[in-house]
């Protein structure tokens, strides 16, 4: 009971490390409806933003600390969501109209682009992330031990999700994403600028997906230009799992990816556990391809 | 496209590749093996080009079908020993068979589910399938695992490089051109029109898939008695990209510039190798079919795909007034 309870925390904390790139996969789908190839890469940038920031910032607040981690955090999100805008605007808004192949293979283009621009410029080989929290004593609850790190993330998760939540639900730009993920040319004639949503949406994802790598960086210190791509494809599954395009879905995918397979890596088949999640998006695919909180679509001719 | 004079293109092919084999001793290893690594492009290019460019349907998997042809073969040959001229062929021949047929089972086994998906689903979907062949071999003991498969024999010629290459030419612009394969095409240009008149896309895809599946199993024991040593790490995603990469840059649905591409991008890496003057190991860097994946490489790989469908989706090599990719 008590390993079961203990992988369980294990898989939330990596399960909600994947819910908050999901977000963003499910966000520009929402909108766009294409596969941002990309965004597992953003993901990585926002982990080596973190490891040049951190010396930076560490001379003006001492790190590690929580101030000095909060900083750390919050600029590379700022850094990422720039970018994450900067690669909607030259690579996929001038293909807006075009087949949606086009833009897929353009977003793989772009995926690969950074994974080995990252290569050439960080070196291939695997980087140590600076510590950036305090590392504060475990924890432990009957026979269960906490990581202070895994606590942190679950929280700044949990933060981050209502966050994106109110700023979706209850401010005018999150009404205006809203109306353009529901109907694009409705929305724009009711005078909702569809680029500046556009481009909010994908500094929105970008942010998070930032805070997923630093979060990730801090629980697994090593980091190379390649880590996006595995977890990248996870949180695809994840949001498929969820029902792309709808937000709790993707949060709730994540964590349930994240809690089966850590729960396959404590089995004696630990070495197939990258499989799981193809094998649960094909799943899921063939029973119910609108996700589990999804609406099914029908097309129209 | 109209493929004239098949026949002959395919017998003149195959008479060449076979002159060509008898004066091998005659050639610089370095570039036989190179000749060998166009061969087997040509063959996963033309082959994916008929799942991707003809039909429309894009998937990121096909390195796996290479692999589960690739270690079938190996595992066949390495059953027997030193076989005289004669027997060593038809092995070969059986063995490159045994492996297409069971890439075509994969594609089959993959197909049936997944070709109910359009679009980005199956491309997700099929690089899913492509990940978990790489992790099932990888947990496999009896080929290896992760540490790879020696094959004993290096049966590759040209003879059966370009051979095979022009018979994957041959089959697939015939099928494509055949009153049956004006079908694919239908399927790539409008499903849901396509099955108004009676076409029944799934039946279409599963046929395109499987056929691709069975070319992609043939190179991959051609790169198995090239190579002579086998990774489940050289048929990842990364492999799969690169020869999507061709089917792109020749041009979805153009033949000839597919096989251009295929040569271009196979050639490119030793010539940018030559001209930087790191010497060349035939078969070093086995791990991947185009001996070398360099970070380079990869850069211009994918500037080349952002700026190609920004500027000229149709492919490079494709000078007629041809629709955009699907």
């Amino acid at each position: 009971m008590t390993e079961f309870l203990q992988q369980l925390i294990n898989g939330l904390a990596f399960g909600s490390i994947l819910a908050l790139i999901a977000l963003g996969y499910t966000m520009v789908y929402g909108i766009l409806r294409f596969i941002n190839f990309a965004h597992g890469d953003i993901f990585m940038l926002g982990a080596f933003a973190g490891f040049y920031l951190a010396p930076k910032i560490a001379v003006v607040i001492p790190l590690p600390s929580i101030a000095g981690a909060i900083a750390v955090l919050f600029l590379a999100m700022l850094i990422c969501a720039a970018l994450g805008v900067v690669i909607e605007r030259l690579a996929y808004r001038p293909l807006r109209k075009r087949p949606k192949l086009t833009v897929l293979i353009t977003a793989i283009g772009v995926s690969l682009f950074l994974e080995y621009a990252g290569q050439f410029c960080f070196g291939a080989a695997p980087k140590r992330f600076p510590d950036i929290l305090p590392g504060l004593p475990i924890t432990k609850i009957g026979g269960l031990s906490l990581n202070s790190n895994q606590l942190i993330v679950l929280a700044v998760t949990l933060i981050l999700l209502l966050a994106l939540r109110f700023i979706v639900m209850k401010t005018r730009i999150g009404t205006a994403m809203r109306a353009v993920s529901f109907n694009p040319e409705a929305a724009a004639l009711m005078g909702v600028n569809t680029d500046i949503i556009i481009s909010f949406t994908f500094a929105l994802g970008s942010a998070l997906a930032a805070a997923a790598g630093i979060l990730w960086a801090v629980n697994y210190p090593s980091i190379d230009p390649l880590m996006g791509i595995l977890p990248g494809l996870k949180a695809f599954v994840a949001a498929v799992l969820g029902g792309i395009g709808n937000l709790p879905g993707a949060a709730l995918g994540g964590l349930i990816i994240g809690v089966v397979e850590t729960f396959v890596k404590g089995t004696r088949w630990s070495t197939c556990a990258d499989a799981i999640a193809f094998a649960v998006l094909i799943l899921i695919l063939l029973v119910k391809p609108s996700g589990l909180l999804g609406k099914k679509e029908i097309e129209k001719v | 496209m109209k493929f004239r004079h098949a026949k002959t293109f395919l017998l003149g092919a195959i008479a060449l590749g076979f002159l060509a084999s008898l004066f091998a001793d005659k050639i610089n290893p370095y570039w036989l093996f190179i000749f060998y690594d166009i061969g087997i492009s040509i063959v996963m290019a033309v082959s994916l080009n008929l799942i991707n460019g003809y039909t429309g349907q894009f998937s990121l998997g096909h390195a796996g079908f290479m692999a589960v042809g690739a270690y079938t073969s190996a595992v066949i040959t390495n059953q027997f020993g030193n076989l005289n001229f004669l027997a060593a062929n038809g092995i070969f021949a059986a063995a490159l068979l045994a492996g297409g047929l069971a890439a075509a089972l994969a594609g089959l086994l993959v197909g049936i589910p997944t070709l109910r998906l359009r679009g980005d689903y199956l491309a997700i979907a099929t690089l899913g399938f492509g990940e978990i062949i790489r992790v099932f071999l990888q947990n496999m003991d009896t080929v290896g695992g992760a540490r790879g498969l020696s094959v004993m024999h290096g049966w590759t010629n040209l003879f059966w490089g370009f051979g095979l290459a022009a018979v994957t030419v041959y089959v697939v612009a015939s099928l494509v051109n055949s009153t049956y394969g004006r079908g694919f095409i239908a399927v790539h240009d409008d499903e849901v029109a396509a099955e108004a008149i009676g076409i029944n896309p799934t039946k279409y895809k599963v046929t395109a898939f499987v056929v691709g599946a069975f070319f992609a199993g043939i190179a991959g024991g051609l790169y198995a008695h090239s190579k002579q040593f086998l990774t489940p790490g050289g048929f990842g995603f990364m492999q799969s990209i690169t020869f999507v990469v061709m089917v792109i840059l020749g041009g979805m649905g153009n033949t000839v510039g597919v096989i251009l591409a295929a040569i271009l991008l196979t050639l490119l890496p030793e010539v940018l190798r030559k001209l930087s003057g790191i010497e060349h190991l035939p078969g070093f860097a086995a791990e991947h079919p185009l001996g070398w994946i360099g970070e380079t490489r990869m850069i211009i790989y994918s500037l080349l795909l952002i700026v190609l469908m920004l500027t000229r989706p149709q492919g490079l090599f494709s000078f007629k007034k041809s629709s955009a990719p699907k």
